[in-house]
């Protein structure tokens, strides 16, 4: 067993996947290619939303695809960072939010 | 920073025996990626072989105003090696007598040759339809006798292919020189104003896309349409086609791979995205391509790792197309750089 969860070189494996069970990992892969396909949004736009959250839910795969994605598209780091905010700003709402939550909770509970 | 030469550094990478011996080894010695040779073969391709030759690409020498990061020729203003007046007059005889369609002229920066308009006139005395020049667009600006390029070129109707590796200053200063996008800028202006690059008109001003890293290209129309956009409301400058190009890991952007531990990944990237479709249409099988030496490459870089066509003439005095549409095009493992995604060639995607 290595010594971290995360290799960076099992990225390159991610079509390995398919080996186990090739009938759902096709879907996947089919569902995933289209989705980002040029559509009502450009891929352009896709590709920063990708980011976003991507570092929303912290996959350090995803961070450096949508990256590297990122610089094949042009797109400057400037972009990438307000996208990366627009992902942390939610993040950090969808935590604070739940203040008032506990405030409702707190003035229930008190005298 | 300023860069210089890897010649000038004497830097190992200066030997092409040492960039082959790089391209060779490692992860294709020990099998964790194959060949270029074997992914061909692995393809069910036919092996890569030359058709009808329409293009001679003529590299006049590596003299330049400019040092990029990422050249693969290792030019600079420190070079001095530059095609003699024997072997120019070698390749006019060769066009006088052979139907060939295009010459495309680069270095260096080929307008430094002290005989190139004379050479230029002359091309435009044969048959060749189309001249091509490479020009970094800044080489109009560097000294006042340069700055009448853009009507000389309108006059003979050449071909312009610039560099520019993005539509911002910051990603092009930063891989070919502080203040080569100011200057760019400008010379594309002077070239919009002599009648390049207009719509419908017919002076054609194309410019070339390379990534500005260890990164392959995006979509060449995607790209297109951003550079188009962002040049006309920026600078109120126009142009024909974008091309991208893939920066093939040989020579200066070797030595960038190298240096910045990106070199195995990069490969790995570029044989993932190995397009069988591109390689039908690599630019080794129309082109050749002639250092200032005279000696005869499939392609340019080639040329750079010195490989010349496998045939027996080798030498422009000596040109020959039926021994050279009879040779083997010479392959290692740089060549994955023209065959992955859309394809990469001087004239962009090919897929």
């Amino acid at each position: 067993m290595k010594k971290s969860y995360y290799q960076p070189e099992d990225l390159k494996n991610f079509g390995k996947i398919n080996e186990w069970n090739e009938a759902l990992g096709t879907k996947f892969f089919d569902y995933y290619n289209s989705v980002f396909e040029e559509g009502s949004l450009s891929a352009r736009e896709k590709s920063l939303i990708a980011l976003a959250v991507s570092h929303v839910i912290q996959c350090p795969y995803c961070i450096d695809s949508y990256t590297k994605d990122g610089l094949q598209r042009g797109i400057e780091k400037e972009e990438m960072m307000e996208a990366v905010h627009v992902g942390a700003a939610i993040k950090a709402g969808a935590a604070l939010v739940h203040g008032v939550q506990m405030m409702n909770r707190h003035d229930q509970l008190s005298m | 920073m300023k860069i210089k030469s890897l010649k000038s550094r004497q830097d190992s990478l200066a030997q092409t025996e040492k960039q082959l011996e790089i391209l060779s080894g490692g992860i294709f010695k020990d099998g964790s990626l194959p060949t270029f040779k074997e992914k061909v073969k692995a393809s069910n391709l036919e092996a890569v072989r030359p058709i009808a030759l329409e293009i001679l690409q003529i590299n006049v020498g590596y003299m330049c105003n400019q040092v990029c990061a990422h050249c693969h020729v290792d030019a600079g203003p420190d070079r001095k090696e530059i095609m003699t007046h024997e072997t120019l007059e070698q390749i006019l005889a060769v066009l006088q007598v052979n139907k060939i369609k295009t010459v495309d002229l680069t270095g260096g920066a080929p307008e430094m040759h002290p005989e190139f308009r004379w050479f230029v006139e002359e091309i435009r005395k044969t048959s060749v339809e189309e001249i091509i020049v490479r020009s970094n667009l800044t080489i109009i600006l560097a000294n006042k006798k340069y700055h009448d390029l853009p009507e000389f070129f309108a006059k003979h109707k050449v071909h312009v292919i610039s560099s520019l590796p993005f539509y911002k200053r910051g990603k092009t200063d930063k891989q070919r020189g502080d203040g080569v996008f100011d200057a760019s800028i400008k010379a594309l202006q002077m070239l919009n104003k002599a009648g390049f690059g207009i719509p419908n008109g017919s002076l054609e001003l194309d410019l070339v896309y390379n990534p500005s890293g260890a990164f392959l290209p995006g979509n060449q129309k995607a790209l297109e349409l951003d550079f188009k956009k962002a040049l006309k409301e920026d600078f109120d400058i126009e142009f024909n086609q974008l091309f991208s190009i893939t920066n093939l890991p040989i020579s200066r952007f070797l030595d960038y791979l190298l240096a910045s531990e990106n070199y195995e990944e990069y490969m790995y990237s570029l044989v993932e995205a190995f397009n069988p479709m591109a390689v039908e249409n690599v630019m080794c099988t129309n082109t050749i391509s002639v250092s200032w030496e005279g000696f005869l490459f499939d392609c340019d870089f080639n040329q750079m790792l010195g490989l010349k066509v496998d045939a027996s003439a080798t030498h422009i005095s000596e040109f020959n197309t039926d021994i050279l549409s009879d040779r083997n095009i010479r392959l290692s493992q740089h060549c994955y750089g023209c065959t992955a995604g859309a394809g990469s060639s001087c004239q962009g995607s090919i897929a």
